[in-house]
């Protein structure tokens, strides 16, 4: 068993990687450094309190002293030229202009603003004696499941699966083909299928520990859980590992050089990257963009490993998502086996 | 009966024909030696033996079969032990890990202890590759070679580039791999080398060989055993070939950078007469040595060029 030379290629490809630790960092150590600072960059504040300025003039104080009754405002009176600067700056997010009528000066493209102008008029409004006219109550809620770091989570998961696909298969190749190494193996009887498939059976050992360590860092960390069954999501991820090893062989199939395959490596990478929705919702592109970039594998990957954790997907669901990864992979393979460089 | 039977075979890389019309035959027991300078051709020939490269026109018969005899010449493969010119292997496997994944792709191979034992690398099996020294790792790489227990074992240069001493262990692992019977076939530009190892050696030049035989035979072909080399001071005083030629014993004149070296049969009678021969001319000499006869010599006089700046 252990005289296999399926074993025996595997192990190698195993025993390679894990003697070069910065693979073992840019594979294990880098999404998790990524995914903490993301995670406390981002985590959910809620809005806090928006500074306000009053100008100067009649009745400034009495102003000031109302807006700062409230708890989501914070008022300060300042000279006309100094306000003027701050609003410019964005250090207050509106100024008030006392007199009859009352203006309010603020940028209407900033959020903060517009959020300061509604605050703001329901202050004073209600101060003059407005009365509401519905009752309502609020109903707040912050769930796991709806914040950055519950989507970023998934993305960092396919953005991993993606990059160590690339890498990991990609630049072993191609060192192997430099260093001749390539060639050395086929004058042995060594079947080219045992070759090939070490690589695919190496990515699968390590697939595990990078899904665990990535899910279990930010279920520890921020409380990010799976919803779906782990089972389906193993299966997605392990569907989503051969589709980028296969796009990998597929880069890697040709190149004669380190430096030659890094440059199709990034081509192929770093669209995805800001495409695929790792870190924001690829919903922000023009409409006419999204059957584009629904097409790319790791768009498939990500919205497959977004509808399992956060959603509960079921594998059924994923069928779109998931076939366009098959495909990608099915097609990466084919091709790199009929164009590949074996010398 | 031979191992290897080639006939015919040319090889071009764009306009330069790499093997132009090579006929060879090594008989199944024997060292057979390749030589001639770099860009010969001779890693070309090497390589169409060994199936990897395709030759263009010709016919290529090794242990019986051919390489296209279906299955990618697997059941060949099996047979022959192949050491490539420039192969790295990984850095980062030990020797024993990288011996262990050679043998796993053979049936009938060593153990590993076996080969490690044959190419006295034991006490370096769990050191890295990129550890060893340049002989360890020539050792290792003809480690990988044998450990398909070959009938046939090709060798690529395997001691270029290494010290007197690694050079000497790789003369010992290749006769003792003889003295269990099996044939080899090696390319090499040292003509010491070539002396030493092979019972037959071709000399190659520009993709052709022009000259073949048992060390001894090529250099008996020059018709004379020793080579007397001789520089004056002052090189203008120096008599013509014609003067030189007609000393005893002296065969050829050749004139190379400021030295003659003279091709002869009797030393003990071509130097007293060439001693006195300066004397009369007062030439003073600033060089005189003298030797047997080499391959070197042998591809010195077939091609007006030195091997190794050829």
């Amino acid at each position: 068993m252990r005289d296999h030379p399926l074993v025996q290629l595997t192990l190698a490809r195993m025993r390679e990687f894990v003697r070069e630790p910065e693979a073992i960092f840019w594979v294990f150590g880098f999404p998790i450094v990524m995914a903490f600072a993301l995670g406390i960059a981002f985590r959910n504040r809620g809005p806090g309190e928006l500074r306000v300025a009053v100008a100067r003039g009649a009745g400034d104080s009495a102003l000031a002293a109302t807006l700062d009754r409230s708890p989501r405002l914070a008022a300060v009176v300042l000279d006309s030229a100094t306000a003027r600067l701050q609003l410019r700056t964005g250090r207050v997010a509106l100024l008030v202009l006392p007199g009859d009528p009352l203006v309010y000066r603020y940028d209407s493209t900033r959020t903060e603003s517009r959020l300061a102008r509604l605050e703001v008029d329901a202050e004073l409004q209600q101060a003059r004696g407005r009365t509401d006219v519905v009752a309502v109550r609020d109903d707040r809620v912050t769930e796991p499941g709806s914040r950055y770091i519950d989507f970023l989570i998934p993305g960092l998961l396919g953005m991993n699966l993606l990059g160590s696909g690339i890498w990991g298969v990609g630049f072993a190749v191609v060192q192997a083909r430099q260093k001749r190494l390539l060639k050395r193996f086929m004058a042995t009887p060594m079947k080219k299928s045992h070759y090939l498939l070490a690589f695919i059976l190496s990515r699968l050992c390590f697939l595990f520990v990078e899904v665990v360590a990535l899910v279990g860092f930010g279920w520890l960390m921020f409380g990010v859980g799976v919803r779906g069954s782990w089972l389906v999501l193993a299966g997605v991820t392990v569907l989503g590992a051969l589709a980028f090893a296969g796009l990998g062989l597929l880069v890697a199939s040709r190149a004669r050089t380190i430096e030659g395959v890094s440059g199709l490596m990034n081509l192929v990478m770093l669209p995805m990257w800001i495409l695929s929705g790792t870190f924001f919702s690829y919903a922000r592109f023009p409409h006419a963009m999204i059957p584009f970039v629904k097409a790319l594998p790791l768009t498939g990957l990500n919205d497959a490993l977004r509808a399992v954790m956060i959603d509960g997907a079921s594998l059924g669901q994923l069928a779109a998502p998931l076939g366009v990864v098959a495909l990608w992979g099915a097609v990466s393979f084919t091709l790199a086996l009929k164009i590949f460089r074996w010398r | 009966m031979s191992a290897i039977r080639c006939r015919g075979l040319v090889k071009r890389y764009g306009t330069l024909a790499a093997v132009d019309g090579l006929d060879l035959t090594v008989a199944s027991g024997e060292c057979f030696g390749l030589l001639g300078p770099n860009g010969a051709g001779k890693t070309t020939t090497i390589e169409i033996l060994e199936g990897l490269t395709l030759p263009d026109t010709g016919d290529v018969e090794v242990l019986g079969m051919h390489w296209d005899d279906g299955a990618g010449g697997r059941a060949l493969r099996e047979r022959l032990g192949i050491q490539l010119q420039e192969t790295q292997l990984a850095d980062k496997l030990t020797v024993r890990e990288t011996v262990a994944l050679f043998r796993s792709l053979y049936a009938r191979a060593h153990t590993v202890d076996e080969v490690l034992d044959l190419v006295e690398l034991q006490e370096k099996r769990d050191t890295w590759v990129n550890k060893l020294s340049g002989g360890q790792k020539q050792r290792l790489s003809v480690a990988c070679a044998l450990v398909s227990r070959p009938e046939l074992l090709f060798l690529d240069e395997p001691t270029t580039g290494l010290d007197p001493q690694s050079r000497r262990q790789l003369w010992d692992i290749i006769t003792k791999f003889r003295a269990g019977g099996g044939t080899v076939l090696l390319t090499t530009h040292y003509m010491e080398e070539a002396e030493r190892l092979c019972d037959h050696v071709a000399i190659m030049d520009h993709g052709k060989i022009i000259a073949s035989g048992t060390p001894r035979e090529l250099i008996a072909g020059l018709g004379a055993e020793h080579v007397v080399e001789f520089a004056l001071t002052d090189a203008a005083a120096a008599p013509d070939d014609a003067v030189l030629g007609g000393l005893p014993g002296v065969q050829r004149v050749r004139r190379d950078e400021g030295r003659i070296a003279l091709t002869v049969r009797e030393v003990h009678r071509a130097l007293p007469a060439l001693l006195a021969l300066l004397q009369s001319r007062g030439a003073e000499l600033s060089l005189l040595t003298t030797h047997h006869a080499t391959l070197e010599d042998v591809f010195v006089t077939l091609t007006g060029r030195h091997l190794r700046d050829a």
